[in-house]
């Protein structure tokens, strides 16, 4: 591997080079991505087509590895590290050419807990795909998350609990939403170690989410049928 | 000088830990979000009846209310100015109620994750995790902890850190991590993989070994990953009581007191030597387990299948171990290396 000579990566064409950058993205090779973004936009590609058919196609492969089993949290944070290099570089672009936008998260640990690896995992995975975040942080009570979703206008709310004494505190902030007339403005998904697929419905959350490459796959979806919804 | 668990190993075949912290202290009117430490100072007869729960039902260890008692931990209740003081005071309360039971009973000093994530991928450093837990095993130690006890970890690089401070302490020590990713920690640790780290380090712990994650059957198949290796280390085992499951607005573990006594012998004929619980794991569960392991005559070492059988199945279809590590999914390109 040492021996192989080294690759040039203005010299590839735009298929090989996204490719490659696929593969950067997953080796967690930040510099090389930032100039990778650099000469797709010198080829004259849109901020947008270099996120989706370049980065966010790259993210997807280390969130399906790692919700494979095959990547642990090390790498994938190595990965959203290097999106993020691109990221910096596309975002006052994306908003320039006011590009459509893959969908808006508030995301928070709920009231009580203040164990956030988790989400800050999911933070990360989420604008890897082109989401845009906004992390209230931890230990979260139900004000704090609609006055979030008040001023933010997301698309999805995101709930993090890594203690069992505090994921009940989810179905607070539901039914909070339920009284308020609001529940289905928003889709609710939650997540955190002790919680399951039964605990989710029990507590009327539309999905939950094992791990952070699941919530990026479940958000995908859910924002795909919402515009199918608007469109049809 | 032999510390009090090297020489209680010695002479026993087993050592029954405790169970759960968190979930008896709730019961006891703690609020989620507050910091479980401040009752060391603040409702110390709260903390006396937790540690005598576990010595009543029959453990022969117990873990000090000091889990996250690091300067990281204890910054979100602005108390990481008290760490030497809270640490001092919840080992100080284990070794009056050890003292008072009439029978050796083994005070370790707890010591959870800083809950942050260590460089170069998160902001901690290596000198900077050895000074909190310095600062932590100094408290422990002044309080008169038998041992100090790492728990719920994930990271190698927190786990090394550690074990320095643990050094610096001059203190023995005991560290387990938490299998709860598809049998991996969520770092990416196998069973395998964590008996190398442990052995390779200058200081390695009396015992190593697995809690919390996610049920008593996966922790079991930790367990057998770590005696697969050949280790002559006494190997813990400290597993939750079942999975936590919603009932009518509160959270109930659904491990039954006989489910967690067929763990405990299950533990014991796997190899364990050091054998407890952990979330949700009540006094009426330790005492079943005791009583278990008591009555139970030592049986052949289960098979993952025995193990399914008594326990219920497993989260994962593989723990990463054997065969089955790191199998590529797909073919990479090559690597490659920039100047």
């Amino acid at each position: 591997m040492s021996e192989e000579d080294d690759i040039i990566l203005s010299e590839l064409d735009d298929e090989e080079l996204v490719q490659q950058m696929m593969d950067d993205l997953y080796d967690g090779l930040k510099e090389e991505i930032e100039e990778g973004v650099n000469i797709l936009l010198e080829r004259g590609w849109t901020p947008y087509d270099v996120l989706t058919k370049a980065l966010v196609a790259g993210m997807t492969i280390v969130g399906h590895d790692f919700r494979d089993g095959i990547l642990f949290v090390p790498e994938v944070l190595l990965a959203a590290n290097a999106m993020k290099g691109g990221m910096a570089i596309l975002k006052p672009l994306l908003a320039e050419t006011g590009a459509p936008r893959m969908g808006k998260m508030v995301i928070g640990t709920v009231k009580g807990d203040i164990h956030d690896i988790g989400k800050n995992l999911v933070s990360m995975m989420m604008e890897g795909a082109g989401f845009e975040v906004v992390d209230l942080g931890i230990n979260n009570a139900v004000e704090a998350y609609l006055e979030a979703l008040d001023s933010e206008k997301p698309d999805i709310l995101g709930m993090s609990a890594l203690l069992t004494t505090t994921m009940p505190y989810m179905k607070v902030v539901i039914d909070t939403l339920k009284e308020k007339g609001i529940r289905d403005d928003y889709v609710v998904l939650v997540g955190g170690a002790p919680l399951n697929e039964e605990f989710g419905r029990a507590i009327g959350a539309d999905a939950y989410c094992r791990d952070a490459a699941v919530a990026v796959e479940t958000a995908k979806d859910f924002m795909s049928r919402r515009h199918n919804q608007m469109n049809g | 000088m032999t510390d009090a668990l090297t020489k209680m190993l010695s002479e026993r075949d087993w050592v029954m830990a405790d169970g759960a912290t968190g979930t008896n202290l709730f019961n006891m009117g703690l609020s989620s979000g507050d910091a479980p430490e401040l009752w060391n100072a603040d409702e110390p007869q709260n903390i006396k009846k937790l540690y005598s729960l576990a010595v009543d039902a029959g453990s022969d260890l117990f873990l000090t209310n000091t889990f996250g008692g690091n300067a990281s931990r204890l910054k979100l209740h602005n108390a990481e100015s008290r760490v030497r003081e809270l640490n001092r005071l919840g080992a100080a309360l284990g070794r009056e109620v050890a003292d008072a039971s009439g029978r050796t009973v083994i005070v370790a000093g707890s010591v959870g994750p800083t809950g942050e994530i260590m460089a170069p991928m998160g902001s901690l450093t290596h000198e900077l995790a050895v000074e909190m837990f310095h600062e932590q095993a100094e408290g422990l130690k002044e309080g008169g902890a038998d041992v100090l006890w790492l728990e719920t970890i994930s990271a190698p690089e927190e786990y090394k850190a550690a074990a320095e401070a643990f050094a610096l302490a001059g203190m023995p020590w005991c560290g387990t991590m938490s299998f709860d990713t598809a049998g991996r920690t969520m770092m990416g640790v196998t069973s395998a993989s964590m008996v190398d780290m442990v052995e390779a380090l200058p200081n390695p712990p009396i015992a190593f070994g697995a809690n919390c994650g996610v049920g008593a059957s996966d922790l079991m198949r930790t367990v057998l990953g770590f005696i697969a290796s050949g280790t002559e280390r006494p190997v813990i085992a400290k597993g939750n009581a079942g999975i936590p499951k919603y009932v009518d607005g509160h959270i109930h573990y659904d491990g039954t007191p006989e489910l967690m006594g067929a763990y405990a012998c299950l533990a014991r004929d796997a190899g364990a030597r050091i054998i407890g619980g952990c979330c949700g794991t009540m006094p009426e569960h330790l005492k079943a387990m005791r009583a278990a392991l008591e009555s139970t005559p030592k049986g052949p070492r289960p098979t993952l299948e025995d193990i399914a059988v008594k326990l219920g199945g497993f989260s994962s279809a593989s723990d990463g171990t054997g065969d089955q590590s790191d199998a590529p999914a797909r073919s990479r390109r090559n690597s490659r290396r920039r100047t």
